[in-house]
């Protein structure tokens, strides 16, 4: 049974942390600054095939004929897939595969690639492209989702009913009768435009197979495990023949943690060629497959009374898919599930909605599913405080939740420290003295946020542990320590690092860690739901507390004291009190080598049983909770509609900082990455199907020019079940930026904005329209009088 | 990553073998001076030219100099950094520091030259993307196809001249020194650009652009450049305006503006000095004058949706950066 909660959350020998806690480097820092790092694309192989993909150029069709025979006969093409080489389905969740590598019989959205040609270089890839005739048979497009959810033929998908992904409609508690009996209902129309991750580094995969027949697949993945049970799926291979490998990556955000086409077609055109093959894709490519957060159309009706408490809330979702599943199902819960903390919802209804059409797949994207609605319910409950005249910071602490209790819709909250949070934004902000009184264009805004550190739900059911970590202990005082956990700048790779070096008491660069290798490292379910902290932390800590028994009794035996007397501190073991005994800690490694054998031991974590008793009611269900407050304060320009963020104040509560400079990364990264969906970013469909602008300079992401001042507050309310106390900080942290900065604009202008992203043009409009009615108003009061 | 076409490279080491190279290939050979406008429009398949013949390596083109009469030359391989950091630029030229300053991000204007940003070539939505792209949406008369996306029916192309120099050398009344292989000649900046999406400049095959001048202006000269765009930094312009503004004992004696991003050619506003002239500094009639220059700028300027932003958002942006460059203009001295 696989450990959880039971190694509390201090250090490992009473007193005081040596390592946790400290601002330390990532390990792979230096690396990445100086340009050694190595990363997919930079493995070059002896004999390796270069691999390019043809894509749909249509938004929706029947494939009537691939013919590559053109192709094929081009000198340098080794090898031409098309969707009958691989038809096998595949998908994250297993009850909704719907992909293939390439098309079968249709085409999904414009992109959809539909062949994939192996050549001894790009150039001649590229040429045997433009010889691959297809023809198409049109089918209807649907680019908007109303008429997705209306309408159900065509199908995009054959085998489903509609154009419905997943409806969820959940009920908490009596939402009308709290609605009836509030003093005051706001109800509100909102919209999230759609955004992509605009990770630096494009997806990239290598594949060779061996002499032996292993197949090994490198790629820029967050998912080494779903992608290694894919491939063995997809290519029915058994597991045991695929090795999956993710090299340094650069930036993910959710957007890889699919598993791609292109890691499938790599490898079935190394098995085809016997030669090394590497796809990589143009950032056009990863437009496409995009994976980015859904655009959402959300109703809100809010009840409170008079004096600011919430009664109930109501929210109706549509939520606009794209062609494929990816996550979707989890999306649609999220939607939903992740609102009902930090404030107490006495009642709760969301009826969402997911429905396919004919654009690049949505999926994940920091903060999954529950950044949309958390900016259309913290607009909301700004205008309820405006409508009572309450503070906006006082009606959050008002509806706060606490600590130690559960949602509305069952989740079970542990530590929480947002009533902190709130005290530091409007400390640090100065929000008493500034809000509601800088001049005309300037505002403050603020809002609130919960996210969850993983979730006890595995994207396939299994009873296996959900985190796993190995450790081997040398005779030279180096550790290596083996997770499966992937590493995507997030810094997971750094944490396991300081819980080794904390628990074992050696120094940072005593220890080694190897990562995400299916070959090396213990299962790991991947790096997505901000769970890699909290669980690898607690296999980390698990895996430890083992090595560290061995250790210290071999000492203690030696020394003639208890076990618990042996201290390992920074590279050396010490008797704590008595006669004040030291070792170097690598002596101490080879006393319990000789006294147990070879070193090594393993760890692992493990979810409790959480969530409702419900059907649904284990997704979003998390083992503990992050939470945050943003105050934001902006600039409008009154002449252009331009918003300006212009310093974000960000309080988040982590549980414990085992890193304090990753966890202020991590928030300032957050923030920075909410405000530019704020106020800049759209992922653009034209009513042709056609991404509008798929490259960095359509698709504008800040630069440090645009970036607002940061400032990071970081509240530890220590969780009993996290490691050392620790939550997650990864994603929780972005969840405010955006109604912040809305709310901080109506502060500023006196204009609420339901649409994202508060565009220059719409901000411009709203201003007029404010003016019209201010001016309208006048006249009536000057005329009554 | 995307693809560059196959190509040879050729680099001359002086303007003549330049000149030689270009007329000895003829239309099978393009320019490259700092490749930031070529190498991305190459990748995107909008050309497939067998050579490049670089001017990297002719110094010659590369200085900042002021004849006796006060004309400042700018050699065409003048990158645009050192362009906006040149004192006598700055003090001569403002206009066009400024311009310079705002073009694109620091490593381009390291890159790009003074001459390739007079000949940037024009910019579209439905243009400058990769070639998968433009066969979705059907190729156009830009390149490959016979429709427009931008005017529905339309024959011409009306992509957008989107170079940020160009309105200000307008209104700094500058010319061009072009030369061939057979001869030289100088054109007026204002006589050079037409309005033809497809190639909005008058340069000659096998021309090469050597400097741009800047002819001496008034004592009491004063410019600036302000620009539209979505970001701080990078961005090519949604609307770009310079503004002339000569005052001598506290008045205005003579005002230009121009502006870009709107259609195939960098355009002048009618009627500016008229406006300004005999204003002085510091009264509300000059302040009224603006604002009547900002009027009658959205009037005279419509802007297409060729290029990225709102079109009818970038026409109400005309008169209030019309403003803002009249006033930057104005405080700058
Ligand atoms: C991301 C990005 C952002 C950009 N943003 C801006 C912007 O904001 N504003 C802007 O104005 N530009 C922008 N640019 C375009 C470009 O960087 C500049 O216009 C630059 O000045 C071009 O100069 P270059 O030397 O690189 O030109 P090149 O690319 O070398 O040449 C441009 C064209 O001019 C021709 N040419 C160049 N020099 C000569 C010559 N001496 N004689 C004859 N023909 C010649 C070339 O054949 C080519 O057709 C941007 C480019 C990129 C990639
Ligand atoms: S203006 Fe029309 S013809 Fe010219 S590039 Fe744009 S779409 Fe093509």
């Amino acid at each position: 049974m696989a450990a959880r909660d039971k190694h509390g959350s201090g250090p490992p020998h009473g007193g005081a942390f040596s390592v946790i806690g400290q601002p330390a480097r990532k390990p792979d820092g230096l690396a990445k600054a100086t340009g050694e790092a190595l990363y997919t694309d930079d493995l070059a192989l002896p004999g390796m095939l270069h691999a390019k993909t043809l894509r749909s150029t249509v938004p929706h069709a029947r494939l009537k004929r691939v013919d590559v025979s053109r192709a094929r006969a081009l000198p340098g093409v080794l090898a031409v897939i098309t969707g009958a080489d691989l038809p096998e389905k595949y998908g994250v969740i297993p009850w909704t595969q719907d992909e293939t590598a390439l098309a079968v019989d249709k085409v999904r959205f414009i992109g959809d690639p539909v062949a994939a040609v192996a050549a001894v270089d790009e150039d001649t890839a590229v040429d045997a492209l433009e010889l691959i005739e297809v023809e198409y048979e049109p089918l209807h497009a649907f680019l908007d989702p109303r008429e997705a959810l209306s309408r159900a033929e065509p199908r995009i998908h054959e085998d489903k009913k509609d154009n419905v992904t997943k409806h969820v409609r959940l009920e908490f508690g009596d939402v009308d009768g709290g609605l009836a009996k509030a003093d005051v209902v706001v109800e509100g129309e909102y919209s999230f435009q759609g955004t992509t991750h605009a990770a630096i580094e494009p997806h990239c995969a290598v594949a060779r197979v061996s002499g032996d027949g292993l197949l090994t697949v490198w790629s820029s993945t967050q998912i080494t495990h779903y992608l290694h049970r894919a491939l063995a799926k997809v290519l029915g291979l058994p597991e045991a023949r695929i090795r999956v490998v993710q090299p340094a990556l650069g930036g993910a955000f959710g957007g890889k943690s699919d598993p791609f086409s292109l890691e499938f077609c790599v490898a079935k055109l190394a098995l085809l060629t016997g030669r090394p093959v590497k796809m990589l894709w143009t950032r056009e490519e990863v437009f496409y497959s995009h994976r980015g957060r859904h655009p959402m159309q959300m109703k809100y009706r809010t009840g409170a009374t008079k004096d600011g408490k919430l009664t109930s809330v109501d929210a109706k979702i549509l939520i606009d898919g794209g062609a494929y599943t990816s996550f979707g199902l989890v999306t649609t819960y999220y939607a939903g599930q992740l609102l009902t903390g930090p404030y107490d919802f006495p009642a709760y209804r969301f009826d969402s909605t997911r429905v396919f059409t004919n654009k690049p797949p949505c999926g994940p994207k920091r903060g999954h599913g529950s950044v949309q609605p958390r900016f259309a319910f913290e607009v909301q409950l700004d205008e309820v405080a405006e409508k009572l005249a309450l503070d906006p910071i006082e009606i959050r602490r008002k509806n706060y939740q606490g600590a130690f209790t559960t949602t509305v819709n069952g989740q079970r909250i542990t530590s929480s420290g947002f009533g902190q949070c709130l005290d530091a934004v409007e400390k640090a902000s100065h929000w008493k003295a500034r809000h509601g009184r800088l001049p005309f264009g300037h505002g403050l805004g603020v809002a609130g946020s919960m996210y969850i550190s993983g979730t006890n739900y595995p994207v396939y059911p299994n009873e296996l542990p959900q985190a796993g970590i190995q450790l081997k202990v040398d005779r030279s005082g180096l550790i290596t320590v083996f997770t499966g956990g992937n590493d995507i700048g997030q810094g997971s790779n750094t944490v396991v690092r300081a819980i080794v070096a904390e628990e074992l008491g050696v120094e940072l660069d005593a220890v080694r860690v190897v990562a995400a290798d299916t070959d090396l490292c213990p299962v790991d379910l991947g790096a997505y739901s901000s769970r890699v902290t909290f669980m690898v932390g607690n296999a980390c800590i698990d895996a430890c507390r083992k090595m560290r028994a061995q250790v210290t009794q071999a000492l203690a035996e030696k020394w003639g004291v208890e076990p618990s007397r042996v201290a390992l501190v920074k590279g050396e073991a010490l008797e704590a009190g008595g006669e004040e005994r030291r070792l170097p800690v690598r002596e101490a490694f080879q006393l319990a080598e000789a006294r147990f054998d070879t070193l090594g031991a393993t760890g692992s974590y493990n979810t409790p049983k959480l969530g409702g008793d419900y059907r649904g009611g284990t997704i979003g269900a998390s083992p503990a909770y992050s939470f945050t407050a943003h105050v934001a304060e902006v600039v409008v320009d009154l002449e252009t509609g331009r918003v300006s963020p212009e310093r974000i104040w960000v309080a988040h509560d982590c549980g414990r900082a085992l890193n304090p400079v990753i966890v202020a990364g991590q928030m300032e990264g957050s923030a920075y990455m909410g405000a530019a969906e704020a106020v800049l970013e759209e992922h653009q469909i034209d009513h042709r199907g056609l991404v509008v602008g798929p490259n960095l300079l359509d698709y504008p992401i800040p630069t440090s020019l645009d970036t607002p001042e940061l400032h990071s507050l970081i509240v530890e309310s220590v969780d009993p079940e996290g490691p050392y106390g620790a939550k997650e900080a990864g994603e929780g942290p972005l969840h405010p930026a955006i109604p912040a900065i809305a709310n901080a604009v109506f502060d500023a202008v006196g204009i609420r904005l339901r649409e994202l992203p508060l565009t220059p043009a719409r901000v411009l409009k709203a201003l007029k329209e404010k003016r019209a009615r201010d001016d309208a108003a006048g006249l009536k009061v000057a005329g009554g009088k | 990553m995307l693809r560059l076409p196959r190509f040879d490279v050729q680099e001359p080491a002086s303007v003549a073998e330049a000149l030689e190279a270009l007329a000895r290939h003829g239309d099978r050979a393009k320019v490259i001076a700092g490749g930031t406008d070529l190498l991305p429009n190459l990748k995107h398949r909008l050309a497939a030219p067998a050579v490049l013949v670089s001017l990297a390596r002719l110094d010659e083109l590369k200085a900042v100099r002021v004849e006796a009469d006060g004309t400042l030359v700018l050699g065409a391989m003048v990158s645009l950094d050192a362009a906006g950091a040149h004192a006598e630029v700055l003090r001569r030229a403002p206009a066009l520091a400024l311009a310079a300053r705002q073009v694109s991000g620091p490593q381009l204007r390291r890159m790009g030259t003074v001459g390739g940003n007079v000949l940037l070539d024009t910019r579209c939505r439905y243009i400058n993307q990769t070639h998968f792209w433009r066969k979705a949406l059907g190729f156009c008369l830009k390149k490959d196809g016979t429709v427009c996306h931008v005017v529905s029916g339309g024959s011409r192309c009306v992509a957008a001249a989107s170079n940020d120099t160009a309105p200000a050398l307008l209104t700094l009344g500058a010319s061009l020194s072009l030369r061939r292989a057979d001869g030289e000649r100088t054109v007026k900046v204002e006589d050079f650009f037409h309005a033809d999406g497809t190639a909005n400049t008058r340069l000659a095959p096998g021309e090469l652009l050597v400097a741009v001048r800047v002819p001496a202006q008034r004592a009491g000269h004063r410019g600036a450049y302000v620009k539209l765009r979505s970001r701080e930094s990078i961005d090519f312009p949604q609307l770009g305006v310079a503004a002339r503004v000569d005052v001598e004992g506290g008045a205005v004696v003579d005002a230009d503006v121009a502006l870009v991003a709107l259609q195939a050619r960098p355009v002048r506003l009618k009627g500016v000095a008229d406006l300004l002239r005999g204003r002085r500094e510091g009264e509300a009639a000059l302040e009224t004058a603006i604002e009547q220059a900002g009027a009658r700028a959205y009037q005279q300027c419509h802007p297409m949706p060729n290029v990225p932003g709102d079109h009818e958002y970038r026409h109400e942006m005309v008169p209030v950066y019309v403003r803002r460059a009249l006033k930057a203009a104005l405080g700058s001295a």
